[in-house]
């Protein structure tokens, strides 16, 4: 690797460790200065490095720094407390104890367990986002601020007050009971989702971000696969899902940033590796008898990545949707679902489904009554298509729009 | 908005249909709930089993049951959302058992247990 990429993937891959080591050894209370040792610590390598060379083990190094700021830190604290606290004297034996376990194990169990106190229910899914990225991903504020459209100062007052809100709540670093596991997991796994979303589906421009939020995702999603207490069905069948839609990343962004849609995509540039990737987890979830809505989303990828228009594919397709909407509604889904109805059971079935959805603000609404018309009544799905481009927000969307209705004018 | 019970009434369909015949009741089954869902409109319901059915009756007699007494057995429910009666009636009106003679789908509004109802 360059000595110019070494540290921001020190960075990336370290930096969660070190700040869920040190936070879970001085307690969530103490987190900004978790935060603060860990940021430091890069700085020192960034600085001596640059002067003396790289050490021979880069990572032990920067354990190595970092456990001596922690032991630093500890000490000056304990000093302080001991002068106006004197209660503490009684208690100096663990007072004293400034070890820091930077075994693996620790690391491992660490990075995961402030994975679901950050993933806490008291606060909100952007400010759960937020401090995942900061926390577990060792994002910059400023990449924070570009993922969300937003400012510096926006994000550091949202993090500050998530961090707050945490430390009142007196959240602890730890692994929640085996009994409340399930319910914990269901957040962080829709944090982790979310996040994901973000960078498949965001706005902004800038499409290493988007590609660097998706793969933190899938990082995540597999440090838990890689746990026993976290290595669940759900878990499995979320990494799949993930690695479905990656396998389309560079498919379905052009080189000008704009999305191509699926039947315009370029296959061979469909990632294969991924897709096996998917297939291995989407198996390894089918255990146990829980039906989780991820099970249901990655098998209706696993289909999507199928390009043959088969009956067969989209009768599956069909009755995942059925079910997905009965766990779970979403426009989004019930559009889906009416458009795998119209290629199953015909476009009349269909267009009589389509006109129930009451989605009218929407504009692949107008979009998919355009395609269901196509060819049964032009007139019709031009008036669509028109509806769709009124509608659409971003001007590739608009376009998209324009040029169906064109083509029906012909 | 109101939630409503559909219950579904058939006559035993297992000793007339073959195997694709009921492959294709499940399909439409299937494809009316998801339509529902479509228009969030589902909140929950399932297929009642007949295997162990059992009837309690009045001084704790239990019977194997309920066949044999009345032709048309509860076969399923399912809860819907919906603004009126007039709606959970159209929702009703799409469901597949209703190709069988004799079949039904009764619909009752749920009490809300808000002191009123």
């Amino acid at each position: 690797m360059e000595q110019q990429e070494l540290i921001p993937h020190l960075f990336r891959s370290e930096y969660r460790k070190i700040v869920s080591v040190l936070c879970k050894r001085f307690g969530f209370d103490e987190i900004e200065a978790a935060e603060d040792i860990a940021s430091e610590t890069f700085l020192t390598a960034a600085q001596t490095w640059g002067l003396g060379g790289l050490p021979l083990n880069p990572t032990a190094w920067l354990y190595q720094v970092a456990k001596n700021k922690a032991k630093n830190y500890l000490l000056r604290r304990t000093v302080f407390e001991n002068k106006i606290v004197p209660a503490m004297k009684i208690d100096s034996e663990v007072v004293f104890e400034t070890e820091i376990d930077l075994s693996p194990q620790n690391i491992s169990d660490s990075q995961l367990q402030m994975m679901f106190a950050i993933c806490h229910p008291a606060i909100s899914s952007e400010a759960q986002i937020g401090l995942s990225l900061r926390i577990l991903c060792g994002f910059g504020i400023q990449e924070i601020a570009e993922a969300f459209l937003s400012n510096k100062e926006t994000i550091n007052k949202r993090l500050f007050r998530a961090r707050e809100k945490l430390r009142a709540e007196k959240i602890k670093i730890e692994f929640p009971a085996p009994a409340g596991i399930e319910e914990r997991l269901e957040t962080v796994l829709t944090t982790i989702y979310l996040l994901f979303s973000e960078g498949y589906y965001s706005v902004s421009q800038n499409k290493t971000i988007r590609k660097e939020l998706c793969f933190e995702a899938i990082r995540l999603c597999q440090m838990l696969v890689e746990n026993k207490n976290t290595n669940k069905p759900q878990v499995n069948a979320l990494l799949s899902l993930m690695y479905f839609h990656s396998s389309r990343f560079d498919a379905r962004i052009n080189a000008n940033g704009e999305l191509v849609l699926y039947d315009d995509q370029d296959t061979s540039l469909w990632n294969n590796e991924m897709i096996i990737q998917g297939v291995y987890f989407l198996n390894t979830s089918a255990s146990g008898d829980y039906l989780s809505k991820y099970h249901l989303e990655a098998t209706i990828a696993f289909w999507n990545t199928q390009k043959a228009d088969t009956l067969e594919k989209w009768e599956n397709i069909l009755q995942l949707y059925n079910r997905l909407l009965q766990i779970e509604y979403s426009p989004v889904a019930a559009l889906n679902r009416t458009y795998a109805l119209a290629k199953a059971n015909g476009k009349a079935e269909a267009i009589i489904a389509a006109e129930k959805l009451n989605l009218t603000g929407n504009h692949f609404y107008f979009a998919l009554l355009g395609e269901l018309y196509t060819g049964i009544d032009n007139g019709k799905a031009k008036e669509h298509f028109e509806q769709a481009f009124l509608l659409a927000k971003t001007v590739v969307d608009k376009q998209a729009m324009r040029r169906k209705a064109e083509r029906l004018s012909k | 908005m109101d939630e409503f019970i559909l219950i579904l009434r058939h006559e035993d369909g297992g000793k007339i249909a073959s195997p694709e015949q009921m492959q294709i009741w499940m399909k439409q089954t299937m494809d009316w709930i998801g339509g529902i869902a479509a228009q969030n409109k589902f909140v929950s319901g399932t297929g009642l089993l007949f295997d162990d059915a059992k009837v309690v009756k009045y001084n704790g007699f239990v019977t194997n049951g309920p066949f044999g007494e009345i032709k048309e057995t509860i076969g399923g429910f399912m809860i819907v959302k919906a603004e009126s009666i007039d709606e959970a009636v159209e929702f009703a009106k799409g469901c597949p058992v209703l190709q069988g003679d004799g079949n039904s789908v009764e619909v009752r509004r749920i009490a809300k247990n808000d002191g009123v109802h």
